[in-house]
């Protein structure tokens, strides 16, 4: 009893906006990465910490609004992620393979 | 207390995925990810999502933090590696991140995400609950899943397979 009042204060004193506003930052710096940087590896790293700020909200709404689904779905975001990025690593060791770099402007061909 | 810490694990996060997508090496980009990996755990935590907070550490800082790390040693990649965007390139890049910060913030600080619960279930975020929501009602998407992981494997393996027509051109140019 004494420990679920404890928990009560806790969610009282940090309010859900505070998460939401936390995950749009987190959210925003990995868009930025991708925007930024030519390095394919780079690109993954932004990209996780995106699924990353997407789960910390869902696991935070979960929580404030008593429903464990929204944790069962961060659960199936890491699935996806987890594929997502071992299918990613190995389409850039095959890239690397073909034309050195891993510069993503190498495969601008892609555009015509 | 609790407030503290919330604020010093996003501020830890926030710094270490800023310093992430700056730095020229990849390899420190990774660790600086870790740290970032590491305090969004801390943050599950605190929000009584243990299960969540096991499998986030052990999925992301163990398995693909690990995955890049080999690729980046694999490639041979730990020095800096000078492909720079242009310097108008990347204004724009962290102009529109910034918008985008400022449009999201701006849209969602007047909204009403409703009041803090009055009874918060303690057990919503350990294993026997969420293992009872993952096979009862999430039963066939949690199946689908293991047939997804099937099929990112077999494509991998596709990808990275040496042409078997190349090998024996490359064998005749030898021969």
């Amino acid at each position: 009893m004494n420990n679920m009042a404890g928990l009560q204060d806790q969610l009282r004193l940090v309010p859900l906006e505070h998460y939401v506003f936390l995950c749009i930052v987190l959210f925003c710096i990995g868009m930025t990465g991708v925007l930024l940087r030519r390095n394919l590896i780079n690109v993954f790293l932004s990209i996780e910490l995106m699924l990353n700020s997407v789960n910390l909200l869902a696991v935070a709404f979960s929580v404030y609004h008593n429903d464990p689904n929204g944790q069962a779905f961060v659960f199936f975001v890491m699935v996806v992620a987890a594929a997502e990025v071992a299918v990613g690593l190995a389409m850039l060791v095959m890239i690397y393979r073909n034309v050195r770099t891993v510069d993503i402007n190498a495969l601008n061909q892609l555009k015509w | 207390m609790t407030e503290v810490l919330f604020y010093s694990l996003a501020a830890i996060s926030i710094i270490s995925s800023i310093l992430m997508i700056f730095h020229k090496n990849a390899m420190y980009s990774v660790l600086y990810l870790l740290i970032c990996f590491f305090s969004v755990a801390g943050l599950f935590v605190m929000l009584n999502a243990q299960f969540l907070a096991v499998v986030h550490v052990i999925v992301y800082a163990g398995a693909i933090m690990v995955l890049f790390l080999y690729v980046i040693m694999f490639l041979n990649m730990s020095t800096p590696i000078t492909i720079r965007k242009s310097k108008l390139v990347m204004g724009i890049a962290v102009f529109t991140g910034l918008l985008l910060c400022f449009v999201l913030t701006t849209a969602l600080w007047s909204t009403d995400f409703g009041s803090n619960p009055a009874i918060v279930d303690q057990n919503i975020g350990l294993a026997s609950t969420l293992g009872k929501v993952l096979f009862k009602e999430f039963l066939i998407p949690f199946e689908v899943s293991s047939v997804l992981f099937l099929s990112a494997m077999v494509g991998i393996v596709i990808f990275n397979k040496k042409d078997v027509k190349d090998e024996i051109d490359i064998k005749n140019n030898h021969g």
